[in-house]
């Protein structure tokens, strides 16, 4: 299972990085909404303060929604889910592998927000170690999630649509947890973030076994 | 040596062995007479009886619509059937169906001996379907995705290439991205896809779709030489003129059922159903 996962994921990053969609549109996108908040907010700028940590989340939540898409439609263009199928790959290591695929993408595009919040909104980062495992954390949880919706409404006509409907529900704990573990980490609001980032490890693993167990159920044509 | 030997002999007859020895008597005793009583098992290479694909009033559902309403058929080892009927007869669906993707609603289906609805994964792993999509990846080389396939299969790598030169597909291409090959190019990968698998049961459809003339020689013989290492051939084709040559049988699919089934004559002609 686990070759097979990493089979997966080495192909879909190599497809990455030969379309270069995450370097040519989701990271200047990324940047542009972290932009966009800042213009909308900088009048005031406590509230800049304030509302750094949920901005940095919900904009990588825009950005899951399309790095699943693009990971979504990597198997379904060509027929490609269906090879899987006939090849005989555990669906478990179809979930891992795209989940890990998509996780790297988003560390990535975390890694500039990060510089971008430090250079846009003048954050300070008072604990690195809290700040690092949080992004990790909470980007395995909005992969798993992801992953797991992408298979749900690829069969669907207007998937484009129904992702972000389906996906950011589903995501609500990992926003709540990661941004106020992330207020912790920025040292903007006095929290426990390591109580936080307990109750996102968990939420993690639970959308990891949901994924793995019912993956296979969903890649199935009927 | 003649004290050795009855040393062994008063061992081997002790009374601890004895169930033992009677116990392996009665077993050589019975593998011995079934052995000449049925001859020598034969692989399924060299016996054209064995089914390979057996529906017995099979309905699938294709959302709630039933593509196959009640199919019956048997096909044997090295049998190369032509897959003949209208568009939405459910010629595709019935390929699909053998390869283990759809469910069953109903019937009772068994793939190279394994029942359809307990081992579809198992079916999966030994069949080799062509359908209309490639399942190639754009961004990838041909022999990144060629690669790709083969290790998701469990097939040595080693296979590629042959398998690209089988199909024509010249040496230059194998580092060049899908994307840039045309429509006939990608569908010879596709097929080298599956050659590399090197099925027990070759699902085609419309192999020679896209295809130049060479390409479409290169098919038929494929389809031939798959035959003749004992592999079967089940093969979805409007190009009646040049896939009843290769077939052995004609079955004819229509509304989800199977309507005719005609075997070849050696002389070339079909013999009625």
């Amino acid at each position: 299972m686990l070759a097979d996962a990493i089979l997966v994921a080495a192909k879909d990053l190599r497809i990455e990085m030969r379309s270069r969609v995450t370097v040519s549109q989701v990271v200047p996108f990324a940047g542009l909404v972290l932009v966009l908040f800042g213009f909308a907010l900088d009048a005031n700028r406590p509230t800049l303060d304030l509302a750094t940590s949920g901005l940095f989340w919900v904009t990588v939540l825009f950005v899951a929604i399309m790095a699943v898409q693009r990971s979504t439609a990597i198997e379904t263009t060509d027929g490609a889910r269906r090879a899987l199928l006939l090849a005989g790959v555990e669906p478990g290591a179809v979930f891992m592998g795209k989940a890990t695929a998509v996780s790297v993408q988003l560390l990535a595009v975390e890694l500039v927000l990060t510089g971008g919040i430090v250079v846009l909104y003048d954050a300070s980062i008072d604990e690195p170690l809290l700040l690092a495992t949080t992004c990790i954390v909470a980007t395995i949880a909005i992969a798993a999630a992801g992953t797991l919706m992408g298979a749900l409404v690829a069969g669907v006509r207007a998937r484009e649509t129904v992702l972000p409907i389906l996906m950011l529900p589903v995501l609500a704990p990992v926003l709540l947890g990661a941004t106020r573990a992330f207020d912790d980490a920025l040292g903007s609001v006095a929290v426990n973030g390591w109580s936080w980032l307990a109750m996102l490890a968990g939420f993690t693993i639970i959308n990891i076994a949901l994924g793995v167990l019912a993956y296979g159920v969903l890649l199935e044509e009927t | 040596m003649g004290s050795r030997l009855s040393t062994a002999i008063r061992y081997l007859t002790r009374a601890s062995w004895k169930p033992i020895g009677c116990a392996s008597l009665v077993a050589s005793a019975w593998f011995l007479i079934r052995h000449v009583r049925q001859g020598p098992r034969a692989s399924t290479d060299s016996v054209p009886d064995v089914s390979v694909v057996r529906l017995n009033a099979v309905v699938a559902l294709l959302g709630r619509f039933p593509a196959l309403a009640g199919v019956d058929l048997d096909v044997s080892a090295g049998e190369v059937v032509l897959v003949q009927g209208p568009n939405g007869a459910g010629k595709s669906t019935l390929l699909r169906l053998c390869a283990g993707l759809l469910r069953l609603e109903s019937g009772r289906a068994e793939i190279l001996g394994l029942d359809l609805a307990e081992s579809r994964h198992a079916v999966r792993r030994r069949v080799g379907l062509l359908g209309h999509d490639t399942a190639l990846y754009d961004e990838l080389t041909v022999i990144e995705n060629l690669n790709f396939w083969a290790s998701a299969s469990r097939v040595d790598r080693s296979m590629v290439p042959p398998a690209l030169d089988r199909l024509g597909v010249p040496t230059r291409l194998h580092d060049v991205a899908v994307s840039k090959l045309s429509a006939g190019q990608r569908r010879r990968v596709a097929i080298a896809g599956v050659v590399v698998r090197r099925p027990e049961l070759w699902l085609l459809d419309e192999p020679h779709a896209g295809l130049d003339q060479m390409g479409r020689d290169l098919v038929d013989e494929l389809v031939v030489d798959a035959a003749a290492a004992g592999a079967t051939v089940l093969m979805a084709s409007h190009e009646l003129d040049r896939t009843v040559d290769l077939a052995n049988r004609i079955v004819v699919v229509a509304g989800g059922m199977v309507v005719a089934d005609t075997p070849k004559s050696k002389e070339g002609g079909n013999d009625a159903c």
